[in-house]
């Protein structure tokens, strides 16, 4: 807990969940980027529709999942189809607006990987893999990224490309039906792809965060917007929102 | 038509060493008690196959049974890491694993392929990704648009092994919430095994999603009560969240992973002890949870 009174993952949630529009088709990622899913839900975005790789559409859990296939994602969803469906007749044929993804490492192009670090056929640490997130980086209507800045995980090039962001050296997205990562958000700001050149830019600041801290902890030469925002602090009723989930979440999972 | 027998001889007469194996189930429904039966059976040379690739792989591997992994995604869920599966990969013990990696949606689409008799699946997917150059994958035109797609081949395993929920007693197998692959898995493969938690008259239907697999495209019916476990049956059982959690440390240490393993799966008549000693509060003893 910091003097401002939430923690840099509370901010990061919080500015995550309000990326997140009401309406909106949003296949979430497990983790952070279904804690600030499921933020939004519970406050400005109550008719969000979230859609998880499980195959569990427009669910609303009471508790967050520990995992993607909880029983609590199945019991509180619209529906419930087969993993074969959920990727051919919702996400690949366009039906999701916002694609919400982690990775362990980002790169100046936002392109993402959480496969290895390290070369891939001898690894230094051996990542999970793929799983769902190629296709909702190159189908859903847009992408949110959420990763914690550090000078490990914001690189110059991301040692192994698992989901595109706008490829090799802002090669682009030739091919791709969605238009990519629209914004970055971390435990110190908001990165934005600039719209011609692809590269990630610094266009907001967490309050209390200094550029120099987001330029260190960033591995490349980092673009800084020429008006830099500071976000609104968390407010009074986003950290009590998302303090009761947590909590609910935390009695649930203790079994 | 499916044989109802106990799940020892299922394993035993159906799972030969050296097969291409699928025991899936996507966090939910996960074969565990089977799991179990293949490694107290010490199967040597197997190829698993499985989607999500969870603390069941993490055991079969850290046992030595498999010289292969055909996954796309392999992790412990909501928790971290499978540390046997990355001893295997990273370090060789306690052998050498090959891995082949693909997508979900690649996945998925192998499966589906695999169920429909056709040599490939396509779809929109790896496209600019590192996975196009490293796996199983193919540039296909289609050729009533020119839009260039990926093609990935079928998948048809020798055994797929799935838990659910209900069999009745001509052996039709019903289960629902979250079913993952299982239908098209199951429908890919050569022979079927399958795990339920209850024998009934009929099935019920009770939950979203309702899947039947009708009794002539299974071949081996064994009732297993719990037989997820830690993964759970909707209607069931419920997950245990704090076994996936304990697992971490329990597997992070290659002694300690044996000790368990030797005492909760190898010196075990069959999963019914294995479910006492979870009753009695033995499994997590070794760890602090």
């Amino acid at each position: 807990m910091s003097e401002m009174g939430y923690t840099t993952d509370e901010i990061m949630s919080v500015v995550a969940a309000r990326h997140l529009h009401d309406g909106q088709v949003c296949f979430v990622g497990i983790g952070l980027p279904s804690e600030a899913a499921n933020l939004a839900r519970l406050s400005h975005a109550p008719n969000v529709i979230l859609i998880y790789e499980s195959g569990t559409i427009g669910t609303s859990p009471e508790v967050l999942p520990l995992s993607i296939g909880d029983g609590e994602l199945a019991s509180h969803a619209d529906l419930v189809v087969s993993v074969p469906e959920i990727f051919s007749y919702w996400l690949q044929a366009g039906r999701v607006d916002v694609g919400f993804l982690s990775a362990a490492q980002i790169d100046r192009f936002a392109n993402l990987n959480s496969t290895v670090i390290g070369d891939y056929h001898d690894p230094d640490v051996r990542l999970p893999g793929a799983g769902g997130a190629p296709e909702i980086a190159s189908a859903a209507g847009e992408v949110i990224v959420m990763l914690r800045h550090t000078k490990r995980a914001f690189v110059e090039e991301v040692d192994f490309i698992t989901s595109v962001g706008f490829g090799v050296k802002g090669a682009g997205r030739e091919g791709h039906r969605g238009s990519g990562p629209s914004v970055v958000i971390t435990d110190l700001g908001i990165l934005r792809p600039d719209p011609s050149t692809f590269e990630l830019e610094l266009v907001a600041i967490h309050p209390g965060i200094s550029v120099d801290e987001v330029v260190e902890n960033t591995g490349w030469e980092l673009q800084i917007a020429d008006e830099l925002e500071v976000t609104g602090a968390p407010t009074s009723e986003e950290l009590s929102i998302l303090r009761g989930l947590k909590e609910r979440t935390a009695r649930a999972h203790a079994g | 038509m499916a044989e109802f027998t106990t799940l020892r001889d299922a394993v035993a007469d159906l799972v030969p060493d050296g097969s291409v194996v699928a025991m899936e189930g996507f966090t939910h429904l996960i074969p565990f008690a089977a799991g179990h039966e293949v490694i107290r059976q010490a199967k040597r040379d197997l190829t698993l196959i499985r989607m999500t690739p969870d603390v069941i792989y993490d055991q079969v591997i850290g046992m030595g049974c498999a010289s292969k992994l055909i996954f796309s995604w392999g992790g412990n869920p909501g928790v971290g890491s499978l540390h046997r599966l990355r001893d295997a990969v990273e370090n060789d013990h306690p052998r050498a694993l090959e891995i082949e990696e693909h997508s979900h949606a690649g996945m998925a689409a192998r499966y589906a392929a695999g169920a429909s008799g056709l040599p490939f699946g396509v779809l929109r997917g790896y496209m600019g990704t590192d996975l196009e150059g490293l796996t199983n994958v193919a540039t296909i035109t289609c050729p009533f648009t020119g839009e260039d797609l990926r093609a990935v081949p079928a998948i048809n395993p020798d055994v797929t092994i799935i838990h659910a929920q209900q069999a009745d007693r001509r052996g039709n197998i019903g289960m629902w919430g979250i079913t993952g692959v299982q239908r098209e898995v199951a429908l890919a493969a050569e022979r079927v095994i399958v795990t339920v938690e209850e024998l009934v008259d009929e099935l019920s239907v009770t939950g979203p999603n309702h899947v039947v697999l009708p009794s002539w495209t299974v071949d081996a019916v064994s009732e297993v009560p719990q037989g997820s476990h830690p993964s759970y049956s909707m209607g069931y059982t419920t997950r245990d969240n704090a076994f996936y959690t304990g697992w971490d440390a329990i597997s992070r240490d290659r002694d300690m992973f044996a000790v368990w393993m030797q005492r909760f799966v190898m010196s075990v008549d069959g999963f019914d002890d294995y479910i006492r000693a979870r009753d009695a509060g033995a499994l997590l003893e070794m760890v602090d949870v």
